[in-house]
């Protein structure tokens, strides 16, 4: 419909840079700063590197509402919260640097509790009590997904509790990793099983 | 399937905005432009459809917002004008903000902005007039008297400068 730009348009607007990446970067931390500044900015999400690699962070204004492993795919995350929570979804990292410098002290070995407010609508009904319960399992102390059953409420719901955990949207800082298989073995997790047995052997060491 | 994360957006299209903004409203204006237009955008953005030609959607608000910081200079003390002129940013010979600016600043506002629509957005010209206002053939004539006289200025003279 629009067909090819003429050459000569290109020779006109050639001076007129296509990428201007320093400008770029500066409008969009002013948009940014002006959406939080309104109220406009309903998810802010950042990166942060760790030793099970680039972990995807995003926040609401209430709290921090998911945490993706590399595999779980950041893009599909993002989706999902544009879809479930708002599109208007920005790379701003500024909401997220507590939460990422708690990370970064847990992986040091230099926090045992995180201290960040928590958004927690993705996860609802039995699935969210046993969240709540989740928090309370101290730092590397385990509970068998039986367990965590009986103390959610229902004894008989193991499987359901084997979801409740794989569905976290907040992994690590709620601590799905601590429930492990009557039998010893660590069992599934959101970012992989051997990122599982990393945090485990962390909270241990 | 669901709206894209607005930092999608932002990445798609905010080049081709910002170089839309700089040729409509030059260079001091257009970061101002580009802000107001996205964070517009953004608060609209929930209610846009999920269907919709979002590159007309950002140039139809960045026009709007151009109308206004145009409405807002035209405002604006008198005596700004008897400042010196300001060099180019740059500072570079034929730096967009310099010679090209100049040429476009020249250009009566409803070809200079047909022709950014056109050329910069890749807005065929139905979709240009119903953002501007006037007919089909009105905004096709419109860029090419803009093409034409920016033929006549700023590519003569930059023809001129690089055989020297």
């Amino acid at each position: 419909m629009t067909g090819t730009m003429e050459p000569e348009a290109q020779a006109l607007f050639g001076a007129l840079p296509a990428a201007d990446e320093q400008a770029g970067a500066r409008l969009h931390a002013r948009l940014a700063a002006a959406a939080a500044r309104e109220g406009l900015l309903d998810v802010a999400y950042r990166t942060v590197d760790t030793p099970l690699g680039t972990l995807l962070l995003a926040a609401t204004e209430e709290g921090l509402i998911r945490v993706a492993y590399p595999n779980q795919g950041h893009d599909a995350a993002l989706a999902q919260l544009a879809e479930l929570v708002s599109p208007r979804i920005l790379n701003a990292p500024g909401r997220l640097d507590g939460v990422a410098r708690q990370l970064e002290e847990y992986f040091a070995h230099q926090r045992r509790v995180f201290d960040v407010p928590l958004d927690l609508r993705l996860s609802k009904g039995f699935r969210r009590s046993v969240l709540a319960h989740l928090q309370q399992i101290p730092y590397g102390v385990t509970e068998s997904y039986a367990q965590v059953a009986t103390a959610a409420g229902s004894p008989r719901a193991v499987r359901a509790v084997g979801t409740a955990c794989a569905t976290n949207p907040v992994p690590i800082v709620v601590p799905c990793h601590r429930v492990v298989r009557s039998d010893g073995s660590s069992g599934g997790y959101a970012g992989g099983p051997d990122a599982k047995q990393t945090l485990l052997m962390l909270e241990v060491a | 399937m669901s709206l894209r994360p607005f930092e999608q957006i932002v990445a798609d299209f905010g080049p081709m905005v910002l170089r839309v903004c700089r040729a409509v409203l030059g260079p001091d204006e257009a970061e101002d432009a580009w802000s107001e237009t996205f964070l517009a955008a953004m608060k609209a953005y929930p209610a846009l459809d999920e269907g919709a030609n979002v590159e007309a959607w950002l140039v139809t608000i960045a026009h709007r917002k151009a109308i206004d910081a145009t409405r807002a200079a035209a405002r604006r003390p008198v005596a700004v004008e008897s400042l010196p002129e300001r060099p180019a940013r740059a500072g570079r010979p034929g730096d967009w903000d310099g010679d090209l600016w100049a040429a476009l600043a020249a250009l009566p506002p409803r070809q200079r902005a047909v022709v950014a629509y056109h050329y910069l957005a890749a807005l065929p010209y139905a979709e240009i007039a119903v953002i501007t206002g006037g007919s089909t053939d009105a905004a096709r004539r419109a860029a090419a008297d803009g093409i034409k006289t920016l033929r006549a200025t700023y590519l003569a003279r930059t023809r001129e400068g690089a055989g020297r």
